[in-house]
């Protein structure tokens, strides 16, 4: 039995009819066709799927999409600029090598402007990875992903 | 995951109906229930969502009571002023709950009533003397826990707040299990006029509860030296992949030490 949901996903207001079963990562992936949100784990655990829900970061695979009736949704393609140009945390990830295979990288740079707007601009190696342990990263070992945090954080003044 | 029925009350009057009528599942944050409904471990046919119930959100102060909406996220507990500065020791424990994305979503009231045995509130509950609030009566801690994931709610009984009296000292610490993020063990103290309490989660075969050696000890003297050599009972303790009863049993007396000091802190 279908269940209406209606929210915004990158300022574009969406109405649609659906599975009640169906995930909000899901929504965001097959319904949206944005599939810059990964999925890694499903169970809540690697923070791939993380976006914005009313500025604040979620495990999108761990809510179901009818829970956010009304709500204002960011994805990682709703963070470039006006022109397509990076946001600054991306590049400083591009910039500081913070990504090898990238799959983890969607859902590092969501967490890391969420942790710039709650901690600032300034961010100790500690606080980075302390923010940062919603997400998991199979590949870099988190050194340079530390490094890009920190340029991106600072970077990050004023916008 | 089953197939279910979605439901959008918009107060806890209007919930509490859809939940007996339709004997269906609360969902708050779903951070708990989406994970076992997944596995089919939880497959009911009705889901009530809380999300939009706004009379559950928000923390007030009530005389020398903290009293915390079952709506409110981990994250807003942690951020409150009014918390910090009443009972600093809750705020921490909710700041210290699994990772930023789960507080943002995570409810005191669904973390609760889940009574997860490795769950941080439970401890601060049950180590505060707190009183738990439903849409039919309120519920004292000391009768709210009933043992992995059991509580005293009734199938159609609803959380609508926790109201935490501000102790003299408190302090939680955690022992967290780094892949999980959950307590291998935590331990709550807190001392005021009435006494002192020490709970205990994680660590116990039927959940969250209170250690009587180490209260008694600490309202002699509230000292981390005083509970010093106390050896906790290992026959009610847990053990799993992650640790032994003994080793359990020994992060208790040390974890509640510290506690004890940094409460004096
Ligand atoms: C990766 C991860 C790490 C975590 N780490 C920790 C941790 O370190 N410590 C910790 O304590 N928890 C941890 N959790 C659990 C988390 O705190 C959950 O948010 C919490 O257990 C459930 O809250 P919820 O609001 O998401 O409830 P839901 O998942 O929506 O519901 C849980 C249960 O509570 C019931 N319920 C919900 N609201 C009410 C109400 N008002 N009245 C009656 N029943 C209600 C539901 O019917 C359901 O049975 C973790 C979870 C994840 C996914
Ligand atoms: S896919 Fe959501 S946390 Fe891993
Ligand atoms: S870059 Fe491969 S998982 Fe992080």
């Amino acid at each position: 039995m279908g269940t209406s949901v209606s929210l915004i996903i990158n300022g574009k207001t969406v109405t649609a009819n659906i599975d009640p079963r169906m995930l909000l990562v899901q929504f965001i992936r097959e319904h949206m066709q944005l599939t810059g949100t990964h999925i890694g784990c499903d169970t809540a655990q690697c923070g791939a799927c993380t976006v914005f829900v009313n500025g604040n970061a979620v495990k999108s695979c761990s809510a179901l999409a009818v829970q956010f009736e009304g709500a204002q949704i960011t994805t990682i393609e709703g963070i470039a600029g006006a022109n397509g140009e990076m946001h600054p945390m991306q590049a400083a990830f591009k910039e500081c090598h913070g990504l090898q295979c990238g799959f983890c990288t969607p859902g590092m740079v969501m967490s890391a402007i969420d942790l710039v707007k709650r901690h600032g601009n300034s961010l100790s190696e500690q606080a980075i990875r302390e923010g940062l342990d919603g997400n998991i990263c199979r590949c870099t070992g988190y050194h340079n992903i530390v490094k890009a945090v920190q340029q991106g954080a600072a970077n990050m003044k004023g916008v | 995951m089953y197939a279910f029925e979605f439901h959008r009350p918009k107060s806890v009057s209007e919930a509490a109906a859809l939940l007996a009528k339709s004997k269906g599942k609360l969902i708050a944050g779903g951070q708990s229930l989406v994970g076992a409904m997944k596995l089919r471990l939880a497959s009911p046919e009705n889901l009530v969502d809380l999300g939009g119930v706004a009379e559950l959100r928000g923390i007030k102060r009530e005389g020398n009571a903290i009293v915390i909406g079952a709506g409110t996220r981990h994250a807003e507990v942690a951020a409150s002023k009014d918390v910090q500065s009443s009972i600093p020791a809750l705020a921490a424990l909710a700041g210290g709950i699994g990772d930023r994305q789960v507080r943002n979503m995570g409810t005191i009231g669904g973390s609760l009533a889940n009574n997860d045995p490795a769950a941080d509130y439970p401890a601060a509950v049950l180590g505060l003397g707190a009183t738990i609030r439903t849409n039919k009566r309120t519920i004292a801690a000391d009768d709210f826990f009933k043992g992995m994931y059991e509580t005293a709610l009734a199938p159609d009984e609803l959380i609508t707040a926790v109201s935490f009296p501000a102790p003299k000292k408190a302090a939680y610490i955690k022992f967290r299990n780094p892949a999980s993020r959950f307590a291998l063990v935590g331990v709550f103290v807190s001392q005021d006029a009435s006494g002192v309490r020490v709970a205990v989660t994680g660590a116990g075969s039927a959940g969250v509860f209170r250690a009587t050696a180490l209260e008694q000890a600490l309202a002699k003297n509230f000292s981390p030296d005083a509970v010093k050599g106390i050896k906790v009972d290992t026959a009610k303790l847990n053990t799993d992949l992650h640790a032994t009863a003994e080793y359990r049993a020994h992060l208790i007396t040390v974890l509640a030490g510290r506690a004890v000091a940094k409460a004096s802190s």
